[in-house]
């Protein structure tokens, strides 16, 4: 019965469809979005070109093709003519149709070179694909960071109301100075993803071991969401990219904000960390970037993602679990951490794992300490 | 050798044998077109049904029904059942029904073959769909399968999805052979190429098609077949391989693959037209040359299913003018399809109306191909709902309405019964309605930014998404009516005449035979003037 209202009240869009698509093309919910950027614009500009090309052939072809049914039923006595040939019309409609082929090629030609565009940019930024996140590398200003979904897992469920960003928000997005080339060098870590702004019209597949560029000049400060467009597994939909252009005065605070902040990081592995205290990070990290495949139950989702709670190797093997939060699972979804995570980060989820659920009775009760990452580190590098 | 005659004449000449090993051993035309029917109309539920729990989960935001997990493994085999288990099958099908009775032969050339070809295709389904039921879960890597998602990142069932692809791949060869044989070896005296029907034309450019791009389908799960267990790297970054090459060779397969989900049901079309325009298709031989340069472009467009990967700009734009190019015999036969209406004497059967509306929606999707093509507009509509509008619109009111059309067209002939015109026409007007709001919208959404693949998304694509299943809904169950229909027009209906259709007797050999057709269509050959 409820199904039955919702479809109701949904009907009343059915009114669009009789809508002249010119009204439909301001209001981006219907069509491209026009965007920001010069590439954009006339991007938006060719799509509508061909669009209408598009549309005033099939008038008339369709115009031709109905009136001859209705002309030339049979019901009102239409005897058929014999003919089956025009060598004329059939070379006419052919040079017809390439020419008009032509006068789309020409536009698109243009355009596309406009798009293609490789050489460098005032600042550079790697934009890295993950199982199913972003990272961006500043390659000039020496910062790197991760960029994931931040919609909760309750509004996933439906068990809270969905917030206005719903699936495209994140926890940190991409902050870039506008009025700046920007090339992004854009690349996969596991699968291919691809990495998608509609307002600056840029899409480009993130590909393992390719490195692949595009570019681009925000003329104005704000906000623009995108998608990761190319099928890269269990979380495809929930790794939105979040561009924020700035002025170029707070994007150097910004910058300077970050690197203050990495400092303060790197002291904390020298610190010393108390059970209490890294249970508490722990906590957070694994919200972060282990729920989406473990749960937060720690049961996971098996037999792609095994469970951790009550798992031998997470209670027991401290060495193997330092192991594979720092190499991966070869063959599973399981990925390597050791460039995501920092050792603070990699030591306090391990503990928070072994010390949470089921796994605090029973396990052994160690805990990790970020020496113990650094000590892999090391171990690993000789 | 006279004994052997009497032993061939003790089993009976005339008749089929009787009950389940009929249709097991059976060499016949007639029965294997009808196991190929059936069994694409059951894999059509199967992928249909697949395609309802899509729509269901997609009805709003949020996760209701299915976890991602267990929706790309449904995105996935919705794909590669529809492109491998109905729309192929069901142009088999059509193919061993109605070529030896087109061009006036008794049977098909290599009836034993045609056997096996069949009865390839239910293991290979039988394995695919099984693994739906294993624990790892069925391939949920989407049915383009792009590595490394469906080689090192994929659940440990691929092997048993790529043996079937083998499997399918090795029955469309066969099944090609044989076609190809047949067209060329026992057309009636008289038929010359040139005046054989559109269909058969489009039967051997497809069947040509077939034979050239399955071994490469056959190839490239062979590469991930040895990534996955032998320890290569052909699409392994990690291991110096390339993950683009694996997209190049599939899509080598993949662009005259479409071409093959679409050219018989030009043919089919273009009879259709005639018969109910009463009047000759126009431009025959153009016909003919705009079916042959399709199938010779469609090896040379092949990147412009991949204008995101990275191509270098000259890359990027031969593939754009290739691609272009496809729109001109695309357009003649559009042009000649209405040219073949326009003075006719037009009656509008279930049949027709099924071809009329295929001629229009599939010019629809040609539309949106067009934009496609444009590769800067590309990267806007790349991977996203648009591209899914496109692909849906060419191959439901595209391919599967062709098929449509030509089993009620033939039906008749086949059963010898006509079917329900009144049901057929309301079975018409509920698919012509309904898939339009089905596929209509997803232009919308796809524009403005909702990517394919998606199990979930956000609040601003919500209205037209219900639109969208609501849509889905109606012409999915409009589908159970078919089967009725056709059920009916097996056990009753009207007597059809030898001709079925009004003044039809000129439009081919079909036609001059009884209805049903005897077991062996034609054991004299007929001679074509």
């Amino acid at each position: 019965m409820n199904c039955l209202l919702k479809i109701a009240s949904k009907s009343k869009y059915l009114i669009f469809l009789c809508f002249p698509l010119s009204t439909l093309a301001e209001r981006s919910d219907y069509n491209m979005p026009i965007g920001v950027t010069e590439v954009s614009k006339s991007i938006f500009d060719l799509h509508m070109l061909i669009m209408w090309i598009c549309v005033w052939i099939g008038v008339v072809v369709f115009g031709v093709m109905f009136w001859s049914l209705w002309k030339y039923r049979k019901n009102a006595g239409a005897v058929a003519a014999k003919f089956n040939d025009n060598f004329k019309l059939e070379v006419a409609w052919t040079v017809l149709a390439t020419l008009i082929l032509v006068v789309m090629a020409i536009p698109s030609t243009t355009v596309m070179i406009k798009a293609y565009d490789d050489t460098e940019g005032d600042l550079n930024i790697m934009v890295t694909g993950y199982q199913w996140k972003w990272q961006y590398k500043y390659l000039e200003d020496n910062i790197s960071f991760f960029s994931s979904l931040s919609t909760s897992q309750e509004q996933i469920d439906n068990l809270i109301p969905k917030g206005e960003f719903y699936l495209s928000e994140v926890d940190e997005p991409l902050v870039i100075p506008i009025n700046k080339r920007i090339r992004f060098l854009i690349t996969g870590n596991d699968v291919i993803h691809s990495w998608w702004v509609p307002d600056f019209a840029v899409k480009q597949d993130a590909i393992p071991g390719f490195i692949n560029t595009a570019w681009t000049e925000v003329p104005e400060p704000g906000i623009f969401r995108g998608a990761c467009t190319e099928l890269c597994g269990l979380k495809h939909a929930f790794m939105p990219v979040v561009v924020r252009a700035v002025e170029q005065q707070e994007y150097d605070a910004w910058v300077a904000e970050k690197i203050a902040l990495a400092e303060a990081e790197k002291l904390l592995t020298e610190k010393v960390w108390t059970k209490a205290e890294l249970i508490e990070r722990g906590q957070g990290v694994y919200l972060k970037n282990c729920v989406a495949c473990h749960q937060v139950n720690g049961k996971g989702l098996p037999p792609v993602f095994p469970a951790l709670d009550g798992s031998q190797i997470v209670m027991e093997d401290k060495v193997r679990n330092i192991e594979i939060l720092m190499e991966g699972v070869r063959g599973a979804a399981m990925q390597s951490f050791s460039n995501q995570l920092s050792e603070v980060d990699i030591a306090s989820v391990i503990t928070y794992t072994r010390q949470s659920w089921g796994n605090k009775q029973i396990g052994d009760g160690e805990i990790v300490v970020p020496k113990d990452i650094v000590n892999y580190k090391n171990k690993m590098s000789l | 050798m006279s004994t052997i005659v009497e032993t061939h004449d003790d089993h009976g000449h005339h008749g089929p044998a009787k009950g389940l090993s009929r249709w097991l051993y059976t060499t016949n035309h007639k029965d294997i077109g009808t196991l190929y029917l059936w069994f694409s109309f059951l894999m059509l539920f199967i992928g249909g049904a697949m395609a309802m729990v899509i729509r269901a989960e997609l009805f709003e935001p949020g996760l209701q029904i299915v976890q991602p997990e267990f929706f790309n493994q449904m995105t996935t085999n919705h794909g590669l059942i529809m492109v491998f288990g109905v729309i192929m099958p069901a142009f088999v099908g059509l193919a061993n029904w109605m070529i030896p009775m087109q061009i006036g032969a008794p049977d098909m050339a290599l009836p034993r073959l045609n056997n096996l070809s069949f009865w390839l295709l239910p293991m290979a389904f039988g394995i695919l769909i099984s693994t739906l039921f294993m624990d790892a879960g069925g391939p949920n890597f989407g049915w383009t399968f792009y590595a490394p998602l469906s080689t090192t990142y994929a659940p440990e069932t691929v092997t048993f999805f790529i043996f079937s692809v083998h499997i399918m791949g090795a029955s469309s060869i066969l099944g090609s052979i044989n076609i190809i044989t047949t067209i060329l070896n026992m057309r009636a005296p008289g038929m010359t190429l040139m005046k054989m029907p559109l269909f058969v034309w489009s039967w051997l450019i497809t069947a040509y098609l077939l034979i050239a791009v399955m071994p490469v389908l056959a190839g490239t799960v062979t590469m991930m077949l040895m990534d996955i267990h032998f320890g290569t790297s052909f699409f392994n970054a990690a291991g110096g391989g390339d993950p683009v090459l694996f997209q190049h060779i599939f899509w080598f397969f993949g662009h005259p693959e479409v071409y093959i989900m679409i050219l018989p049901a030009f043919g089919i079309v273009s009879h259709i037209i005639e018969t109910f325009s009463r009047k000759p298709i126009f431009g025959y031989s153009s016909m003919v040359y705009a079916l042959t340069s399709i199938a010779i472009l469609s090896f040379v467009v092949w990147a412009h299913h991949m204008f995101t990967v990275g191509m270098p700009l000259a890359g990027e734009l031969f593939f754009m003018y290739s691609t272009m190019l496809i729109a001109i015999p695309t357009g003649v036969k559009v042009f000649n399809w209405v040219a073949t209406m326009f003075k006719g004497s037009i009656s509008f059967e279930t049949p027709m109306l099924f071809a009329i509306a295929f001629v229009a929606l599939f010019t629809i999707g040609g539309f949106s191909g067009l934009m496609l093509a444009i590769v800067p507009a590309d990267f806007q509509y790349h991977d996203t709902y648009f591209v899914v509008a496109h692909f849906h619109y060419v191959l439901v009111p595209g391919s599967l309405f062709g098929i449509i059309a030509g089993v009620y067209y033939w039906l008749p002939k086949w059963t010898g019964n006509m079917y329900d015109e009144t049901l057929g026409r309301l079975h018409f007007w509920l698919s012509f309605i309904s898939v339009n709001l089905t596929f209509f919208p997803m232009h919308f959404v796809g524009l403005a930014g909702m990517p394919r693949r998606y199990p979930d998304y956000a609040l601003q694509f919500a209205d037209f998404n219900a639109m969208v299943s609501v849509g889905a809904f109606i012409f999915g169950f409009t589908q159970l009516l078919l089967l009725f229909i056709v059920i009916k027009s097996i056990k009753t209906g009207k007597k059809a005449t030898e001709e079925v259709w009004e003044d039809n007797k000129d439009w081919g050999l079909e036609w001059t035979i009884e209805s049903p057709p005897p077991y062996h269509s034609f054991t004299v050959q007929p001679e074509v003037k």
